[in-house]
């Protein structure tokens, strides 16, 4: 197998996921890119890893993954906060740090 | 055994602690901090004994100069601070001058302490009088622990403030603020003396402050002598202020404004003694500076010390006579005791003026507390023996008899305390070639010996003329009394030569007694005999003048023109008291002031107002010029930049989170490629 297709499907899920950041309007959708993105980033560190032939790179996503958890919790309930008070969960409605 | 002679600082630090204690907690505790201030004496006491058992006890080795043996004195010094080449040290000098000075301070102290309990029982300031005490016995154990001139003058000060406070002690009454003020001023003019001695001493001697030190090179010729000469005389100088001599003696009875025990234990067995002690420490400046030292002159020899003390002797036994205040006849006994002691001083009697110190702290503390017994509980709190006394004899019979056997020790009558040092000086100034001195010293025996009898007549004998109720005093009063009484008779007994004893003198004998060859004296029982027998018609003519109805004496001053202008001369004290606040202090209130306002107002206020003229000038300047526009503009430039750069960079801050999200990732694409490009 070669390093470059797994590269190539990270680069992939990397820009669906910035796409997705930049143009969604949802808070939730916007997460969910976030997601991609830091998967698009474990991919490429498990295939670097197994194609050096060492543990670290899976080690390294564990802890992605695991930060990531902790992200989208604190995520969810920022967008929780914001719908409680907004009624709207539109981010480009939440704009009161203009300056 | 040693140990409290290595360790001397506890001694001080002792009354020092409960000071601090009697000030913070007295008020609380049941006897109002009184058993705080006996307690820390009784330790304070219990240590000088130690320390006099354990020196008596110390091996008498030969001296550095060889010859006889003596006691080697034992000092440590602590570096305190340094100043580039400069240290100064601090330190605790014993030896048997030193070990001596604690008893006495020791046991007085803790005498009156003791008795103050009851004569002071009820006072407004009772707590802050015990920690008074305290404070003033530190200094005092301050003074004669201390190893270097500069230390002794932190006792010595510290001695002073107390003085001033405690004779002060009853402010309320301006009197006795008026004497606190009087006895502070006049001792800190003989103060000054004192830090110029110490100065001059210390640049003279290559920058030592140490006793021993300054002792050494005086006697070896290391400094010149024109040097140590005004060296001694400031020193002269502090001696008469602090010890009352002769012209500065007129604080003394004043300072008797204060409270009984207090003038028992500072102003007369004590602080007075300061002076003395300071002769005795640095006696070998004085040797070689006055050149005392009776070798190198003939029979009649004389110097500043000694004149200082005989006029002292003679003036202060004339005044004693027509005072009617007991506590004004026992302060200018003290004054003309102390001359005693500066004057053997003067004549080369080391040892007799120490050993008078000694014996004087005694009987002079167990009359200064008879008096106050006298007042407390025989004459309703006067001092008057004309007016409140007489016949008190057989209602106050423990205080009638210490106070009677504390006067023949005062008079110096064999064996009494007072008869061994007094005739131990007489002697050694016949012996040392002050013929003159020696006279006046047995003419000063027979004036103490008439005043004393005159005062022990008018309080104790005759009609009782008060109106109280008179009684014996409580317990407190009389067992001091009584310690002192048997202390004024036994405590000559400590150098008494013709039963062999000369253990006072090898206790006392240092390094500075060998180095100077003060000469021995010889008991002589010659001398001995016309001292009593001076000393027992001076008092049988006080006596006569009295008892006797007809006496040739009575009325001399009605009959002899001569005799009033002497009365009168003495009543007024020499006019001595007029001389200082009349002419020097008004001529230097009135024309000294006057020209120093002129001086005050025409040159250096000219100089002041044309410094704030300039100022103000150079000020204005330097507002418009520097401040408003170099400075301020700097100011305001950087203010008006960052709010117009704030004021551009406001767009970029939209709120909107994806926007900075879409920078965000921009930038890092960019670093992306710079990377891929470039690296």
């Amino acid at each position: 197998m070669l390093l470059n297709q797994f590269l190539f499907l990270g680069a992939f899920l990397f820009c669906t996921g910035i796409y997705g950041a930049l143009s969604r309007k949802n808070a939730v959708l916007v997460l969910m890119s976030i997601e991609l993105i830091l998967n698009a980033v474990n991919i490429n560190l498990v295939a670097f890893g197994a194609f050096r032939d060492s543990p670290v790179g899976q080690v390294f996503a564990l802890f992605v993954i695991a930060i990531a958890a902790a992200e989208v919790g604190v995520g969810l309930a920022i967008v929780l906060i914001i719908y409680r008070n907004r009624r709207s969960i539109d981010l480009t409605q939440v704009d009161a740090m203009k300056g | 055994m040693n140990w409290v002679l290595d360790n001397l600082w506890v001694v001080p630090a002792i009354p020092f602690a409960s000071f601090w204690l009697i000030l913070f907690f007295g008020k609380r505790l049941p006897k109002k901090g009184s058993e705080l201030g006996v307690a820390a004496l009784a330790a304070c006491w219990v240590l000088a004994v130690w320390s006099c058992v354990a020196w008596i006890s110390r091996q008498p080795a030969p001296s550095a100069g060889g010859g006889e043996k003596i006691r080697a004195a034992i000092e440590h010094n602590y570096t305190w601070l340094t100043s580039g080449t400069v240290k100064i040290a601090f330190g605790f000098h014993a030896d048997g001058l030193a070990v001596m000075m604690l008893f006495v301070v020791a046991s007085i102290s803790l005498l009156v302490h003791v008795y103050s309990t009851e004569y002071m029982r009820g006072d407004v300031r009772y707590t802050y009088f015990f920690a008074a005490l305290s404070l003033f016995t530190c200094g005092m154990f301050v003074l004669v622990t201390a190893s270097s001139t500069l230390q002794g003058l932190f006792g010595w000060e510290l001695m002073g403030v107390c003085s001033f406070m405690l004779i002060g002690h009853w402010w309320e009454d301006q009197a006795n603020s008026d004497a606190a003020l009087k006895a502070f001023f006049t001792t800190r003019t003989g103060d000054v003396g004192l830090l110029v001695g110490i100065s001059i001493l210390y640049f003279a001697a290559h920058q030592s402050f140490n006793f021993a030190t300054l002792n050494r090179m005086a006697l070896n010729g290391q400094i010149d002598h024109t040097l140590v000469l005004w060296g001694a005389i400031a020193l002269l100088v502090a001696v008469v202020g602090k010890s009352a001599q002769f012209p500065l003696h007129t604080w003394l009875p004043d300072a008797m404004a204060g409270p009984t025990p207090v003038s028992a234990l500072i102003h007369a067995a004590t602080m007075v003694v300061a002076g003395v002690y300071l002769l005795a420490r640095t006696y070998g400046v004085f040797w070689s500076a006055f050149v005392i030292n009776p070798q190198t002159h003939g029979h009649h020899g004389f110097n500043a010390i000694a004149i200082v003390g005989a006029a002292t002797i003679l003036i202060a036994a004339l005044l004693a006579f027509v005072q009617d205040d007991i506590k004004k006849v026992l302060a200018y006994s003290t004054v003309s005791q102390l001359g005693y002691m500066v004057m053997a001083m003067g004549v080369g009697a080391w040892t007799g003026g120490i050993f008078h110190l000694f014996t004087h702290a005694f009987f002079k503390a167990c009359l200064f507390l008879g008096a106050g017994s006298v007042s407390h509980s025989g004459s309703h709190h006067s001092f008057d023996m004309k007016k409140d006394m007489g016949g008190l004899k057989k209602h106050m019979p423990t205080t009638y008899w210490t106070f009677v056997v504390a006067s023949i020790a005062l008079a110096g009558v064999f064996p009494f305390a007072g008869f061994w040092s007094k005739d131990e000086i007489l002697v050694s100034a016949g012996h040392n070639g002050y013929f003159w001195f020696q006279v006046i010293g047995l003419a000063g025996a027979a004036m103490t010996a008439a005043y004393m009898t005159r005062c022990v007549y008018l309080t104790f004998h005759g009609e009782y003329r008060g109106h109280g109720h008179p009684h014996e005093s409580p317990r407190a009063i009389t067992v001091p009394l009584l310690a002192l009484g048997a202390m004024s008779v036994g405590a000559g007994l400590f150098n008494a030569e013709p039963f062999g004893i000369r253990a006072f003198a090898s206790w006392t004998r240092n390094e500075v007694f060998l180095q100077a060859r003060i000469p021995d004296v010889n008991f002589s029982s010659g001398a001995a005999a016309l001292s009593v027998a001076i000393v027992l018609v001076g008092g049988a003519l006080a006596g006569f003048f009295y008892v006797r109805e007809e006496f040739v004496f009575k009325g001399a001053t009605e009959r002899s023109a001569l005799a009033k202008a002497g009365h009168e001369l003495l009543l007024n004290k020499y006019y001595l008291d007029h001389l200082y606040t009349g002419i020097i202090v008004r001529g230097i209130r009135s024309p000294i002031a006057q020209g120093a306002y002129w001086l005050n107002q025409n040159v250096i206020d000219a100089v002041v107002n044309g410094v704030a003229v300039s100022a103000r000038r150079v000020a204005g300047f330097v507002y418009d010029g520097i401040d408003q526009i170099g400075i301020d503009g700097a100011v305001n430039g950087v203010g008006m930049g960052a709010e117009e750069g704030g004021q551009s960079l406001r767009t970029l801050q939209t709120g909107k989170v994806q926007q900075y999200a879409a920078i965000l990732f921009g930038a890092a694409a960019l670093l992306a490629l710079g990377l891929v490009l470039f690296a």
